[in-house]
Order: C-alpha cells, then sequence, then structure tokens
C-alpha cells in the first residue's frame, strides 16, 4: 500500500513538472534552447544528405551540446521539436552515449582512459594525479568548475598509454610529472566562441577543417 | 631473419601534411580511382574476391563474397556505411588511417561505392576521434573540389556523396547493426538478424557495413590486382589475402601499428616489430586481437599429431608461433580479430587484468539482453571480488556460471566477446584466482 501511494505520488509530481514546463514553452520560456544561427547553418548542409529528419538526432546534440556545455530539458526539448520526434525519443539516444553530459560540466573536462593497455601502463597513477591535483575523484567537477575529471573507456591510442583526452586533445605517453603543465595550460585557455569543451560536430570541427 | 615492414597501406604515413590531397596525389593516390572506373565494377567486385580479404573489423568475414551478398531493392537505393568505431580496446590501427592517409580512406569509398552502385557512402566515425573526423571531412571536402565526388567521378556520371557521421561514444556501435540504429538517429541496440544488412540495412535499404581498414585497402587490390595482392600474405594458400595493419600495446620497447604480410606470427610481432619486452621482463601472455579475443600464453604448445587438422604444420610449436590468420587464431581455441596485440608481462596480474575488461564490458553493455546486461556487470563485480581479496571459493563456480550463461544467449556477439576472454583467462589462469582468495592482487602498471 505504502509503495503504490508512494508511486503515485511521483507520478503525479512528473505530470505536474510536465505541465510546467510545456507551459512554459508556450509562453516564450526565457530558458527555452535556440541554436545559433552559425549552428543552425551547419544543420541545414546536413539535413538533405540523410533520408530521415530522426537521423539527425546525434549530429544536432552534438552542436547543440558545443553551444550549451551539456543537454537539459531545454535542448531536449528543441531537439525533438526540430526533428519532430518525442522527447523520450531523444531523450533515449541522450542517456544512451557516454559523449552526451546531463550535468554541467567544468570548463575543461579531462577523459583518463582506464582500460587495460593504458593501465598496463600506468592509467592508474595518471587519474591518482589528477584527483590529488584538483582535489576530485572521477565523476566530478572542482568547485571553480573549472575542471570535471572523467574515467573514458578505451580511447584508441593504446600505444601511446597512459593517454589522457583533454576537451578535444589527445596527450599521449604521459608521466605525472607533465600533469601541471598541462592543467596550467588548460587554465589559461580562453576560448568564448565556444562553450562545450569537446565536440565533433560543431563550429569547430566544421568550420575550421 | 626478423620480419620486414610493408608499405602498401601505410607509404604515405611518413609524408609531411600526409592528409593533403596534394600529398596523396604526388605518391599517386587516386590512380586506382582511375583505374576502377576504366574496368568498371564486374571486374572490381572479381578482384575483391579473388583477394582473398577478410575483414579486418574483427570478425574476419571474406570482404568479396559479403559484397555478392548485397541485394538491391527496386523501391530503395543501397548504401555503405563504414565502420570507423574504432573501440575495442587494444585495437587503435584505423585512427591512423584516418588521421595520416585519409585520402587513401575517401578513395577506397569511392571505389567501392562504383562497384557496388552506391550513391551515398556514411562514414560512422567514434565521436571521440575529433582529429579523424575532421581530416576526413577535408578529405571529403577536398575530393568532391576536384571533381573525384559529387555529380560525377573523374567526368564519369556517377552521383555520389560521402558523409562522416559522428557517433557520440559508444563501443557496442561497432556492431553493424547497433551501427545502423545509431544512424538513423536510434539507440544504438543490435538488431536481430536475419534480415542482414545486405538485405534491410540502413533507413531499410540494402547496405554493406565494412570495416574503415578494409575499405582502405581495395585501392591497393585494385592496383596490384586481386590475385597479386592475395599472394602478398603467408597465408594466400588458406584464403586469407594480402597486408594489414598490426598493432602492439603494453610494456614492449616499440608499441604502435605496423604494416606487414597477413600471416606472421605474435613473435614476431611482439620481439621483431614491436622491440620485445622493455625492462628485461618476460612475456606471459598475450590478447591476440582486441580484449574480446581470448589470451594465449607463450608456453603452451600446438597439439595437432593428426595430419589433417589445419594447424598440423605448426604441431608442437608455441602459440605464438603460429601465424595469425582468421582461421589458424580459431583454430587455437582464440580469435585474430583486430590484429591489435595486448602484452602482458611476468609482473601483470591477471585477475586484475580481468577485473579491468570486465568493468570495460559492463559499461558497455547496451541493456538489451538480460545475459548481458546483469552478466557482464556481475563478472565485473566478482572479478573485483577476486582482486579485493575478499572472494570465496563459491565465486569461483559462481564465475564460470555466469560466463557459460552469457555465451551464446544475446543478440549480438558482445555478450560472447565478454564471457570468451573472461574463460579463457579462467582457464589459463585459474591457479591466479584461486591464491587470490583472501588476498589482495597486485595493481596493474606498477605499485599503488
Amino acid at each position: 500500500m505504502f509503495l503504490a501511494g508512494f508511486r503515485g505520488a511521483r507520478v503525479v509530481l512528473g505530470v505536474a513538472r510536465r505541465r510546467d514546463r510545456r507551459d512554459a514553452l508556450q509562453q516564450g520560456d526565457p530558458m527555452a534552447f535556440e541554436l545559433t544561427p552559425e549552428r543552425r547553418a551547419i544543420f541545414d548542409e546536413l539535413l538533405p544528405k540523410y533520408p530521415t529528419r530522426q537521423a539527425l538526432t546525434i549530429p544536432l546534440l552534438h552542436l547543440c551540446q558545443e553551444q550549451h556545455g551539456y543537454v537539459d530539458a531545454s535542448v531536449i526539448e528543441y531537439v525533438a521539436k526540430t526533428l519532430g520526434v518525442t522527447t523520450a525519443e531523444v531523450q533515449g539516444v541522450v542517456t544512451f552515449y557516454t559523449l552526451f553530459l546531463q550535468e554541467k560540466p567544468g570548463r575543461n573536462v579531462v577523459w583518463v582512459c582506464r582500460t587495460l593497455s593504458c593501465e598496463l601502463m600506468g592509467a592508474r597513477e595518471i587519474t591518482e594525479c589528477f584527483e590529488k591535483k584538483l582535489g576530485i575523484h572521477p565523476g566530478e567537477t572542482t568547485k571553480d568548475g573549472e575542471f570535471t575529471l572523467l574515467n573514458a573507456e578505451c580511447l584508441a591510442a593504446c600505444g601511446q598509454g597512459p593517454m589522457i583526452q583533454l576537451n578535444d586533445t589527445y596527450y599521449e605517453n604521459l608521466t605525472p610529472d607533465q600533469l601541471d603543465g598541462i592543467i596550467e595550460q588548460a587554465k589559461k585557455r580562453r576560448d568564448d566562441r565556444v562553450k562545450a569543451s569537446f565536440s565533433p560536430v560543431g563550429l569547430r570541427t566544421h568550420r575550421d577543417a | 631473419m626478423p620480419v620486414e615492414q610493408t608499405r602498401y597501406l601505410t607509404g604515405n604515413y611518413g609524408t609531411p601534411d600526409s592528409w593533403t590531397l596534394a600529398a596523396y596525389e604526388k605518391n599517386g593516390g587516386y590512380q586506382s580511382l582511375r583505374k576502377a572506373l576504366e574496368m568498371g565494377p564486374e571486374w572490381i567486385l572479381e578482384q575483391m574476391k579473388a583477394a582473398n580479404l577478410r575483414g579486418r573489423g574483427g570478425a574476419g568475414f571474406p570482404a568479396g563474397l559479403k559484397w555478392s551478398f548485397l541485394k538491391p531493392n527496386p523501391e530503395k537505393p543501397n548504401y555503405i556505411a563504414v565502420n570507423a568505431d574504432e573501440g575495442e580496446p587494444g585495437t587503435f590501427k584505423d585512427r591512423t588511417l584516418m588521421e595520416k592517409d585519409p585520402h587513401r580512406c575517401v578513395e577506397g569509398f569511392i571505389i567501392s561505392a562504383y562497384a557496388l552502385n552506391v550513391h551515398t557512402v556514411y562514414v560512422y566515425v567514434r565521436g571521440e576521434l575529433v582529429l579523424s573526423i575532421k581530416r576526413l571531412m577535408r578529405a571529403v571536402e577536398e575530393a568532391r573540389a576536384k571533381g573525384y565526388l559529387g555529380d560525377a567521378i573523374m567526368g564519369k556520371a556517377f552521383p555520389l556523396d560521402i558523409v562522416v557521421h559522428a557517433g557520440a561514444g559508444a563501443y557496442i556501435c561497432g556492431e553493424e547493426t547497433s551501427l545502423l540504429n545509431s544512424l538513423e538517429g536510434l539507440r544504438g541496440e543490435p538488431r536481430l538478424k536475419p534480415p542482414f544488412p545486405a538485405v534491410v540495412g540502413a533507413f531499410g535499404a540494402p547496405t554493406i557495413v565494412n570495416n574503415l581498414e578494409t575499405l582502405a585497402t581495395v585501392p591497393t587490390v585494385v592496383s596490384l590486382g586481386g590475385e597479386e595482392f592475395s599472394k602478398l600474405s603467408r597465408l594466400h594458400h588458406i584464403k586469407d589475402g594480402g597486408v594489414r595493419l598490426y598493432g602492439v600495446s603494453g610494456p614492449v620497447k616499440r608499441p604502435g601499428v605496423f604494416e606487414a604480410p597477413v600471416g606472421i606470427t605474435l613473435r614476431e610481432l611482439i620481439y621483431d616489430l614491436g622491440g620485445g619486452m622493455r625492462d628485461g621482463r618476460t612475456l606471459k601472455a598475450v590478447i591476440p586481437g582486441g580484449s574480446s579475443t581470448p589470451v594465449l600464453r607463450p608456453e603452451d604448445l600446438v597439439h595437432a599429431p593428426d595430419e589433417k587438422h589445419p594447424l598440423h604444420a605448426w604441431h608442437g610449436k608455441s602459440h605464438i608461433d603460429v601465424p595469425m590468420g582468421v582461421d589458424t587464431m580459431r583454430g587455437l581455441g582464440t580469435m585474430l580479430g583486430t590484429c591489435c596485440a595486448i602484452v602482458m608481462d611476468d609482473t601483470t596480474s591477471m585477475v586484475r587484468a580481468a577485473e579491468n575488461l570486465m568493468l570495460f564490458y559492463a559499461h558497455e553493455s547496451c541493456g538489451q539482453c538480460t545475459p548481458c546486461r546483469e552478466g557482464c556487470a556481475w563478472m565485473a563485480r566478482l572479478c573485483r571480488k577476486f582482486a579485493s581479496g575478499t572472494a570465496t571459493r563459491a565465486d569461483l563456480d559462481t564465475l564460470y556460471d555466469v560466463a557459460n550463461n552469457i555465451m551464446g544467449n544475446t543478440i549480438c556477439a558482445l555478450g560472447d566477446g565478454a564471457a570468451m576472454p573472461m574463460l579463457g583467462i579462467l582457464k589459463l589462469f585459474r591457479g591466479e584466482f584461486e591464491a587470490a582468495i583472501g588476498k589482495k592482487a597486485p595493481h596493474l602498471g606498477g605499485p599503488a
């Protein structure tokens, strides 16, 4: 009985939340997400290359994440509306793929490869050094919002382990004494044009290539 | 005599700005395309069959035969989906092709599209590989500007577009039907087969899914001719042809990607190309072709006294002295996989290695089939217990049980790909698991 009541309450809350969001969107929510015209132009170029609009789900999410920094409800609404699919379908995609961040990350994202070839060469020590230097564990963001530390599964650089991916750049054959320099350099990065630290579809890949 | 590296696929790697059209054409690039257009689609298909080119993505299926399965549908176009979702632990060969020689890839795509009457090629690249994606996109645009694709190929009326499509970080999308779902904008969950992609693939249309290296090899097949290409291999006689990229990682002196004939041995890969073990260590075990392939030990000998046995020629020799071919490795109870070996030395705890791999599969299982979703995480938890010294003898039986109940009970091969290496490690290194009961296993990569 208790459980049933509990679940009922959650359902009611969920419906209310969804209704709020829908109303907010209809009233021109100030938080509603829109792609910038330059990014929208990339989307418009990609669109005729696929037979369905839904095929653009992943490329469009990458574009949005490059602009917004992560994927939240406003992005999901925007993608669903743009592609003519349900928010549930978009959410299903967002939660499936590792690269879509569902919480706001730090300005710099450090992915330390933890898989076998890298771990054989000392990836564990690299992770521990980052933990010490940044004061956070994998999965966390520093208080000043500068760094998010994450563990990555094999990044296809097995011959150059241990390695990290800092934003969209690979650093290979790492030793612990190199980390201070890498951290300092990342702090100095001033790249206001692009919010997300990393995106395979976006201004940096499609316009700078 | 140490094995010689070949330069058919990697000849352009050392050229300055090797990823540009100018550099590629200076080294004879796009001449194979010219030849292919002269000879026609039928001829290309024949050469592909004669080349004995086995798929480079891991399964080793003959590429020419796969192409012949394409079943055109009068209501739909044909597609090629290039699998560049390189994510198998230990595998890092396709990335070198995309970064250092993207035009070779593009030339391969154009020839293949022409041969298969395909007008749209989707290249599904791992989202993490930003540089690879940039280089491929740039190569496609350069080729388009030069008139090698677009409305016509080198003046021959044949509309063709190549679309570089970024994934978003999911190992499972390297499985061909999962890749197709992902391309369609869905969760990357594998589909039931049949129907096979060659009949119903991307967007419901007939689709050929090939590994990127397989297609990057096509220009070489065309320039040499299928038969000549096949003869470059040491295993030409058992229909495993050509040259391919090998990788070696772990504690060797020269880890990296090398090109050599098909059929070199693991010993040659580790000691000749990889320079041997570093820091005076000795070889304990080697995973021959990406994490899903069961491990081999140098001290195990081939037992094939029967003359009809396919491995009889290597009877009494070490497992690492058997040529690396699709069928020879299968004969050893493992797989050739992607030909990228992970080397482990005498300091490596196999319990920790198993834990590392099982954590990978637990993270990467798509969650569709219960045996894999629950089983991979279960194996990871059990391995973690052994590694931390809190396991009991009953856990060892459970580990076997879980692994055996994944095998063959899932839609795709990811579950098998996790259970096979687990069972392989248990078979060869059961003693280490027994010794780890009540005793913490040493960490990988030195003291910590």
